[in-house]
């Protein structure tokens, strides 16, 4: 499914995100990247769908060396790559509607775009994610009129639609009250599951890491420092991936 | 400010008066013919409709015709022009392109029209037209730089063409700015239209220009009145459609 070989960007600051990533999602499960901010978990996925262009490395998508792809091939290989955002990224002056409709961009032409002229099968499909996310009979509301936990269902909904072979997913509660949090990360696993596809999720909340994951990355510095399951998440191990600043900092919220 | 700055400073003002002919007794002069003028301007005479309506009717489609131009050109260069969705080199094509656009007063430009497609309307609205490029672009472009990254990021992820990005992703976040440009746009151009005459290039400018040099004042005095009238007429239809928009 994807398969990540040593990974690598600078940026033009000096600051190196990712230093030679390597890792494997051969099965339709969520897996968590968790690490401190700055640990590359954000530059990881922007990597995947080239958001970012990666300096070096390989990423393989169902075969495809998405590195090397360009213009039209590139955004095919875009489309197969749902992305949820922490600030949800919705395009706020569109409606629910056009929104979730934005993920079939790739199927239609500019100047359908321009006239929101969607194929039927895209709008139906519109429809029917929107009822899966919880959100039917919002379609003609503003995205700026809805709450955060609306939001991200919109931007659950807009990758969904796409179709994709994977869900590259970035922070996706980290703006969002903990009660929503947890609907909205239920909402994404289980989604994910139905459809049959795998989900990169990056998160720094631990607790909710160990409540959804199995399998777990620990990035610290662009490298990474623990890949494993969710039960060998000890606090040594933790510890390498915050530092020792983990420890005092839980130990303090108890 | 120390001393020998102020001598210099003074020095430099008696020089401009003197260079520049200023004196009390041509001053004087000059008043008593302004009254003169003045007094052969009362009563207004707006006895010729025809070249009054004519003029203020050819002014507003001059306004009208190169704010639509000007405005669609506008987009196309301040896209060009902002720094987040274009490569470098296409960037300094459109902000050379927007300098250029504002290096003119409007009547050395209607001057170059008036030259290439001779006198009348045409060269007024290609006039305003190039004008409007420069002003309207570089507004649009900075606002095209502040628009927020996210929403384009997730167009962008969803496999979406750069066309596409454009319309879905940074079309709504600036359209209300377009649309409010587009109207102080047509109020600023309605004013600009009545002078461009003055150059050959058109509109009520020229019925002005006419009636001063054959000093018929009286019907000068009408044609400014009537400017005065579309100036504030356009002011109040651009500020009920800007609050319409909001």
């Amino acid at each position: 499914m994807l398969e990540v070989r040593a990974l690598r960007k600078t940026y033009a600051t000096g600051d190196a995100a990712l230093r030679g990533v390597s890792f494997v999602i051969d099965r339709p499960e969520p897996v968590f990247v968790i690490g401190s901010s700055g640990a590359g978990k954000s530059t990881l996925l922007r990597c995947i769908n080239r958001l970012v262009e990666p300096d070096g490395g390989s990423v393989k998508l169902d075969g495809v060396e998405v590195t090397r792809l360009a213009g039209r091939a590139l955004r095919e290989a875009r489309r197969a790559m749902g992305m949820i955002f922490q600030e949800f990224n919705l395009v706020e002056r569109l409606t629910v509607m056009e929104n979730v409709l934005s993920g079939r961009l790739g199927s239609v032409s500019t100047w359908q775009a321009w006239r929101r002229r969607f194929p039927a099968d895209a709008v139906e499909a519109a429809f029917r994610t929107l009822a899966r996310v919880g959100l039917e009979g919002y379609e003609n509301k503003r995205a700026d009129a809805l709450s955060g936990g609306q939001r991200q269902r919109v931007g659950i909904a807009r990758a969904l639609v796409q179709r994709p072979k994977i869900l590259l997913v970035d922070e996706p509660t980290s703006s969002l009250d903990p009660i929503t949090s947890e609907a909205v990360m239920r909402l994404i696993v289980e989604l994910a599951a139905e459809d049959g596809i795998p989900a990169l999720v990056n998160i720094h909340d631990v607790p909710l890491a160990r409540a959804f994951a199995r399998r777990v990355i620990g990035l610290r510095g662009g490298d990474i420092v623990f890949e494993g399951d969710v039960v060998d998440l000890t606090g040594r191990v933790l510890e390498r991936i915050y530092g020792g600043s983990w420890a005092t900092a839980s130990e303090g919220a108890r | 400010m120390a001393p020998v700055a102020w001598a210099a400073a003074a020095a430099f003002l008696v020089w401009n008066v003197v260079s520049l002919e200023v004196n009390p007794e041509r001053i004087a002069r000059g008043l008593s013919r302004l009254g003169d003028v003045a007094g052969r301007a009362f009563p207004p005479d707006f006895h010729r409709t025809a070249l009054l309506v004519g003029g203020v009717l050819e002014s507003i489609e001059i306004a009208t015709l190169s704010t639509l131009l000007g405005v669609v050109l506008g987009i196309l260069v301040a896209v060009l022009a902002a720094r987040n969705v274009v490569p470098l080199p296409v960037y300094a094509a459109g902000r050379g392109t927007i300098t250029l656009g504002r290096t003119f007063h409007e009547l050395i430009v209607g001057i170059l029209f008036v030259k290439a497609v001779g006198f009348g309307p045409l060269a007024g609205v290609l006039t305003l037209t190039v004008n409007s490029v420069g002003f309207f672009s570089k507004l649009l472009a900075e606002q095209i730089e502040i628009i927020d990254r996210g929403q384009i990021e997730a167009v962008r992820a969803t496999g979406a063409s750069r066309a596409q990005v454009l319309i879905f992703g940074v079309l709504p976040q600036v359209l209300p700015r377009v649309i409010g440009l587009t109207i102080y746009q047509w109020d600023v151009h309605l004013r600009q239209s009545t002078i461009i005459g003055i150059v050959g290039a058109g509109g009520i400018g020229a019925t002005l220009l006419n009636a001063f040099s054959r000093y018929d004042y009286d019907f000068a005095l009408a044609i400014l009145l009537v400017i005065v009238g579309i100036v504030l007429v356009g002011e109040a239809v651009s500020a009920i459609a800007r609050r319409a928009v909001q």
